[in-house]
């Protein structure tokens, strides 16, 4: 090949100038393939072990083996975006249908195919309201109970934008809508709540939070998961203009904070979706055929003019959350929530009668998680566990939360026994 | 080659029909076994219901209507289509590392250590002094680096105003400086494809917050008077941004920090080697030299004196930009990667890289404009449509090239094979070229007849949008 070329090595058809080259030297020495799997091994035995007991936006579901075997086959994991649909109407196929599950599971008729994560929706949600709101405003309103790596980003996303981002008040673990009420108006761009919130608990007051927004001419944006929603009411149902929110808690088990984000809303904002969108057309021969669509809102059409600048996002992940999704079916949806709502409740009964803890500390629903009140300072107590073994959130002086689905359900009464010894 | 790609086709409407064709079941939600009362509940939900076996038939009948690296040449240029070693999914399947982000830093020393090991990997590699693995994608990162050029800007007082990008640019470079809250002001080329030096010195001012460069560029020219773009960007107090997706032509032979870049990218699903998950998930680390080290997202990863590691919150931190740390998994497979090749194995990777492109080159029947390029090149289609020319190429059993862009170059194939190619595949490759662009037109106007789906008529698609099942059942 050299030869053909007309040069002696490789290094002459580099163009690089001599005061800018680079002599090669990183230090980094090759290992084999088996001496990195074993140091990787040792690596990751670093982690204690611990049984989690965690959530807050993260959340462990067991992933059936059907989505690790066929999510991994190459011709999935190794393909990349579908820009020559005729060659990859698979992946845009799955695609497709994990468009329509977020469909049926929020009620709007408009999904796009993902965002990198929740925290990441939400921001594209307020960039979205402010494109379309024709009044002036320039306030985001969100609940005090956000999580901050959510607020963080949504104020990173909508500071170019000349929006700001406000907290509006929690009346025991749902939105006080009197305030809120209060304080929606002109300037109000867009609310969001969510349901579960951060903190577990079931929002009562959706129907009421989606008509302040549309009395302040604000949009609505509901944040939710993709299994929650599966017995919740349906957004579209309370007037939530946008859904954003966790769909990676199904198809991805615990990764350490890897993600997929919904993004649903109306058919009026199509036009204003961030991300690929994949549609149905017809080939040559007149038969259905996918294709990626409305491509001229994209940053490789539209350049500054796009409404986002997203291009790789997670479709493999939106590939497994589907898969995952079609495993349980609508029972098996419904059944898994179910459990969510009852385990929540029978945890934190137990840990209720434990001398030293009240839970759930908000008087509502929950959803796989809840608040603990803990006489002793909550940090040692999360400590003292983490000693034993198990993972729990410490977020305030006196306040755990823990987080019950059916990946450790089979630990709860070592839990409970260990939060008793962790008080004493 | 020729390729007949697999086709499960149901009838005259259509191949594999949907899950929602196959069944459809109707739920019931909340009343008196339900633990939730009826006025927190949605009334029923609809959705497939398969069994298994159907559903593993499903999803491989898809994903034999895929193409992919592993099925054969995917010389996307810009995209760094390489092959993606198995063993990456092994380590990062390690269930050890399937841990809740929000544990103790004691708790999770293993999955800190990795985070630590690829930081220091990637600064190395980039010419960089500090590095953070949180934007989970490209563009991610490009706007964190721009977040973080803005944050340094107002730590010094100084509110500017514009981004200059390169009129051959990737479009996300537009987009990102426009969701930053800058003016984008747009660069010509000069005639041999690269920064026109004059035009850049009329454009910068005291308003520069930075100039976003690709480099190799986009048609894979080094910028030769790099050394003169960064002093000039410098000299008005901007910054200079390298978007990293074409770092696979300067492994080893070049490192942004040393040619005065202040801010970078890494595209790990492009140089090193995650695979692109049609369509992501990938990770976008960004690496700054040590003045802007202070601003980068929160929590950043160090090493103890007592070799454990700890996260800490940087001085002037711009907060963060994803919920969590970004994409975990694929950050493994990147680290599984660059330890596997060492440095020499990086070298080679971007030798092969210019090799394999110029030797491609070198055997296609259409002009390359522009050169002396590197892992990727700009052919032109000349009088034919780049687009039509790349239909007919999928019959050929390999997958075309980005068509019709960068639009400095007409009817532009922008082709970038990667080191992954032998000579003999990228014969096949240029067989498939100049089969292609040699054949008739009704024939490249018709293609792809071999695929499984014929030529997709794109404008009803968005002339009414059908966008998931039900649309197609309310039709």
């Amino acid at each position: 090949m050299l030869s053909e070329l007309g040069v002696e090595n490789e290094a002459e058809l580099f163009d690089i100038p001599e005061t800018v080259a680079f002599d090669g030297e990183f230090g980094i020495d090759p290992r084999s393939e088996q001496e990195i799997r074993g140091e990787l091994q040792r690596l990751f035995a670093r982690n204690d072990e611990l049984t989690e007991f965690m959530g807050r936006g993260h959340y462990s579901h067991y992933v059936p083996s059907l989505v690790d075997h066929l999510s991994d086959r190459a011709e999935f994991l190794t393909s990349y975006t579908q820009y020559q649909p005729e060659i990859t109407q698979g992946f845009l196929q799955a695609l497709f249908e994990y468009q329509s599950m977020v469909v049926e599971l929020t009620g709007l008729p408009v999904a796009n195919c993902s965002m990198y994560d929740a925290a990441t929706g939400l921001a594209e949600a307020a960039l979205l309201a402010d494109r379309v709101r024709e009044t002036t405003g320039n306030t985001v309103l969100v609940p005090e109970y956000l999580r901050d790596g959510k607020q963080s980003v949504l104020e990173n996303y909508v500071d170019g934008a000349g929006l700001i981002v406000e907290s509006y008040p929690m009346d025991d673990g749902t939105v006080d809508c009197t305030v809120l009420a209060e304080l929606a108006g002109e300037k109000t761009v867009m609310i969001y709540a969510e349901t579960p919130t951060v903190r577990g608990t079931i929002e009562e007051e959706l129907a009421e939070i989606g008509e302040i927004a549309s009395g302040a001419e604000a949009l609505f944006c509901l944040g939710s998961d993709l299994l929650a929603l599966s017995v919740l009411e349906e957004p579209a149902s309370v007037g939530a203009d946008v859904v954003v929110g966790e769909a990676d808690v199904l198809g991805l088990p615990t990764s350490y904070g890897m993600g997929l984000g919904i993004f649903a809303t109306s058919d009026e904002y199509l036009r204003q979706v961030p991300g690929r969108l994949v549609g149905v057309s017809e080939d040559r021969d007149e038969r259905r055929a996918y294709t990626l669509t409305l491509q001229t809102r994209e940053q490789h059409i539209r350049k500054e003019r796009a409404t986002s600048n997203i291009c790789t996002n997670q479709a493999w992940v939106a590939l497994r959350a589907a898969m995952h999704i079609a495993m349980l079916g609508a029972n098996g949806l419904v059944e898994l929530a179910e459990d969510c709502v009852r385990d929540a409740a029978t945890l934190a009964e137990q840990v209720d009668d434990l001398s030293g803890f009240q839970a759930p500390v908000h008087d509502c629903h929950h959803f796989r998680e809840f608040v603990v009140r803990s006489d002793q300072p909550a940090q040692a107590i999360a400590e003292s566990l983490e000693a034993t073994g198990f993972g729990v959130h410490a977020i305030d002086d006196h306040l755990l939360q823990i987080c019950v689905t059916e990946t450790n359900a089979h630990a709860t009464d070592e839990l409970v026994a260990a939060l008793q010894e962790a008080s004493e | 080659m020729i390729y007949d790609q697999a086709r499960y086709t149901e009838d005259d409407e259509k191949h594999e029909p949907l899950l929602s064709e196959k069944d459809e079941t109707t739920v019931k939600v909340g009343g008196a076994d339900s633990p939730l009362p009826d006025d927190l509940t949605r009334d029923e939900l609809t959705l497939p219901s398969l069994s298994e076996p159907e559903l593993a038939r499903h999803y491989t009948r898809l994903s034999q209507m895929n193409w992919s690296i592993d099925s054969g040449p995917y010389p996307l240029g810009s995209c760094t289509m390489k092959y993606n070693p198995k063993f990456t999914e092994d380590v990062a399947a390690d269930p050890n590392a399937a841990i809740h982000p929000d544990r103790s830093a004691e708790s999770s020393q293993g999955n800190l250590g990795l985070l630590y090991g690829l930081q220091e990997y990637l600064a190395t590699i980039g010419g960089m002094d500090a590095v953070t693995l949180q934007p989970p994608a490209g563009a991610a990162g490009e706007f964190t680096g721009i977040l973080v050029a803005k944050a340094y800007h107002d730590h010094h007082g100084n509110d500017r105003s514009e981004v200059i990008i390169p009129a051959s640019a990737h479009g996300t470079n537009f987009a990102t400086a426009a969701m930053a809250g800058y003016d984008v002001v747009e660069l010509p080329s000069d005639e041999g494809g690269r920064i026109d030096l004059d035009a850049l010195k009329a454009a910068v001012s005291e308003e520069t917050a930075a100039l976003m460069l690709t480099n190799p560029n986009t048609v894979g020219l080094f910028e030769r008077d790099i050394v003169e773009i960064a002093e000039t960007v410098h000299d008005v107090g901007g910054l200079l941004y390298y978007d990293g997706a074409n770092l696979n032509a300067l492994l080893g032979r070049g490192r942004p920090g040393d040619m005065g870049f202040d801010i970078m990218h890494y595209n790990v699903h492009k140089t090193f080697a995650t695979p692109h998950g049609g369509g992501g998930p990938g990770a976008g680390p960004v690496g700054v030299v040590d003045e802007l080290t202070e601003f980068l997202p929160r929590p950043r990863v160090r090493e103890t004196e007592d070799g454990d590691y700890e996260q800490f919150d940087p001085a002037n931190s711009i907060g963060k930009v994803h919920g969590f740390g970004g994409n975990w998994l694929v950050l493994i497979k990147a680290y599984a990667y660059i330890a596997r090749l060492g440095d020499a194995g990086l070298a080679d990777a971007s030798a092969k890289a210019v090799l394999n492109a110029n030797y491609l080159a070198e055997q296609l029947d259409m002009e390359v404009p522009y050169g002396p390029f590197h892992h990727e090149f700009a052919a032109t289609a000349g009088d034919r449509d780049a687009a039509d020319v790349a239909k007919r190429m999928l019959d050929f059993g390999v997958h075309p090239p980005t068509t019709k862009w960068p639009e400095m170059v007409p009817e532009a194939m922008l082709t970038e094979p990667t080191e992954i190619e032998s000579k003999r595949t990228l014969e096949t490759l240029a067989e498939a070229f100049n089969a292609a662009y040699g054949d008739t037109d009704e024939a490249i106007e018709t293609a792809p007849s071999r695929t499984t789906a014929r030529r997709i008529d794109q404008v009803s698609a968005a002339r009414n949008p059908r966008l998931s099942w039900q649309a197609l059942d309310n039709e």
